[in-house]
């Protein structure tokens, strides 16, 4: 995901000379075409976000559009007062990327862990919340983040995430692309679990069950539309991200649940638990102490199906 | 306007911001009074700017860091025509677009809406780096507080702007020896504070704030020749030009009442 964040990042400057580049001393090598070609435009902040927030801001005030990237759980939580004062108080045209959401930097340990900041920065007025499911995506979503006229923030994973999308799918802020049809169970993912949400969707159709898989990238504002179709359409809705069930994508949707009348769906919710993880180990390892995995959710999915009857009234 | 006239002219706007807090009941009326002489220098003698297109993108920047000051960067900006002086009659009123700190675009002339510290100075250096990027020769010019001196974020913008040789922007502290509940100095080791920028790589200055022509002198040589960004220590006394006012920090959070604000009136020569 970071090296087609810096791709189109790299193409984008060279349409837009407003574009700048802000980084928290990461990226070594990254952006190295980006700042031959634009040795100008790019500014390393050092180990300082806050400063760094601060700085994106006078830029874009200044007229600029500004990029201010460093390590997801520190471009978020570190510095959430500046982003909330100078960036979404003024309704800044600033976008933050950060790399390394969710579990992606497991082996690191838990200051790395970034399982919270969805939640965080959603409850900020003005705020735009995307997590791309798939490298082709992130390119989508960094030229509709550019073009965005307020704060988003973009939240990556690290490299070498699978590709889901064959073609590049339409992409509009706020509205989830589906990914692969299906009936009774829609699994809504968002993020770096979009691989996951599809094999699962693979694992149900196994066991004869059709999962609808969406990609849902934008957390905020949610695809309220898309909502309202797949909770009266389907028996059970799941939402699957790689952060905590309280207050990310899972809690927004429930959210949005509990002010709707009539619908049919369970909703069930996919994602980290209320804990710190205190142990070694790589994301995928991180992943399955969660049940962030195929199996796990198609597991689940089919509970949620036996409970409701909805299966049972298929015969199997 | 000569420096006896702007001398006039600050006795009049703490005789305003006086009536301010009486009225409203506001408090971080000390911390208005030490910083008078600071924004009459910057906004009548010192920045380019033009109060009928207050969003020139060439025009200086000033930055009011300390936003619990917010009164005395309205009056300045009223008093030097950026809007009607009608308007401060609202101030802190429900309803009114003068809230006791200011919000985003309340009112022309604001550049950064404020009330937390330490945010000035890295938007501040923001915005210098744009205009560097875009060929403007503007100025930006941060007015903090010596207790904002307090906040990480100022001083991880006292790194980056030096290492980045942003010489357009200039950070003014108005050094009045206190802080919310007690001295500047006990409560963090501010001093020696010139030395600080100083050793941060900035090309700092002491002066005594409230010396109109010794603030003009230092901030009308921003940048100054040395590559540097500027710091500019302003030794100042909180509640200035007050008797009963001056150096004593109650009146940190403490609103005059009608027999204080008569006799701070005269003591300035407004009765």
């Amino acid at each position: 995901m970071r090296n087609a964040f810096a791709d189109e990042l790299t193409a984008m400057a060279a349409e837009d000379p407003r574009i700048v580049l802000l980084s928290g001393d990461i990226g070594n090598r990254l952006f190295d075409t980006y700042k031959r070609r634009f040795p100008t435009r790019f500014v390393n902040c050092g180990v300082a976000e806050a400063n760094m927030i601060g700085v994106a801001a006078g830029t874009a005030m200044s007229g600029l559009r500004p990029i201010a990237y460093t390590i997801n759980a520190f471009i978020t939580a570190r510095c959430l007062e500046q982003i909330r004062v100078d960036v979404c108080y003024h309704k800044l045209a600033v976008v933050l990327v950060g790399v390394g959401g969710g579990l992606s930097y497991a082996s690191l340990g838990g200051t790395h862990h970034s399982c919270e900041d969805i939640a965080f920065l959603r409850m900020l007025p003005n705020m735009t919340v995307i997590c791309p499911g798939d490298p082709v995506e992130v390119r989508l979503a960094v030229r509709a983040a550019l073009r965005h006229a307020g704060p988003v923030f973009l939240r990556l994973g690290k490299k070498g995430e699978p590709v889901v999308h064959e073609a590049p799918p339409p992409f509009t802020i706020g509205r989830a692309i589906v990914v692969r049809p299906g009936r009774e169970v829609c699994l809504l993912s968002t993020g770096t679990m979009l691989p996951v949400a599809v094999a699962a969707a693979e694992a149900l159709e196994r066991e004869g069950v059709l999962a609808q898989v969406v990609s849902f990238h934008t957390v905020k504002p949610l695809d309220e539309a898309l909502l309202a179709e797949v909770f009266t359409r389907c028996s059970v809705v799941l939402t699957i991200e790689e952060h905590s069930v309280l207050g990310g994508f899972g809690g927004s949707v429930a959210e949005w649940v509990t002010e709707q009348p009539g619908l049919q769906a369970r909703l069930g919710r996919v994602g980290t638990t209320d804990t710190f993880l205190h142990e070694a180990g790589e994301q995928d390892h991180a992943r399955r102490r969660f049940g962030l995995t195929a199996d796990a959710i198609a597991h689940k999915a089919l509970g949620m199906l036996e409970a409701s009857g909805a299966r049972g009234e298929r015969g199997r | 306007m000569t420096v006896p006239e702007m001398e006039v002219l600050g006795r009049r706007i703490r005789g305003r911001l006086i009536e301010m807090s009486h009225r409203a009941r506001t408090p971080h009326l000390a911390s208005t009074l030490s910083c008078v002489e600071i924004l009459v220098a910057a906004y009548w003698e010192v920045l380019a700017l033009d109060p009928r297109n207050a969003s020139a993108p060439e025009r200086d920047r000033f930055i009011l860091s300390k936003g619990h000051a917010a009164t005395a960067l309205y009056v300045a900006l009223a008093y030097r025509g950026f809007f009607p002086e009608a308007l401060l009659d609202t101030f802190a009123e429900p309803g009114s677009r003068l809230a006791e700190q200011p919000s985003p675009g309340c009112v022309p002339g604001l550049e950064l809406a404020t009330g937390s510290l330490g945010h000035g100075l890295p938007v501040g250096v923001g915005m210098a780096f744009a205009g560097r990027l875009q060929g403007l020769a503007h100025r930006v010019f941060v007015l903090m507080s010596d207790g904002e001196c307090n906040e990480g974020s100022a001083w991880e913008a006292a790194l980056l702007a030096p290492a980045q040789r942003l010489d357009r922007v200039a950070a003014i502290i108005d050094y009045n020896k206190w802080q919310a509940t007690g001295r500047s100095n006990e409560i963090m080791a501010l001093h020696p504070l010139r030395e600080k920028w100083e050793a941060f790589g900035w090309s700092s200055y002491e002066v005594d704030g409230h010396d109109l022509k010794a603030l003009i002198d230092v901030m009308a040589h921003v940048p100054d020749g040395s590559g540097k960004p500027v710091a500019i220590v302003a030794h100042t006394v909180k509640g200035k030009g007050v008797s009963f006012m001056e150096d004593d920090n109650n009146w940190h959070y403490r609103a005059p009442d009608a027999d204080q604000v008569r006799r701070a009136k005269a003591e300035l020569g407004l009765l």
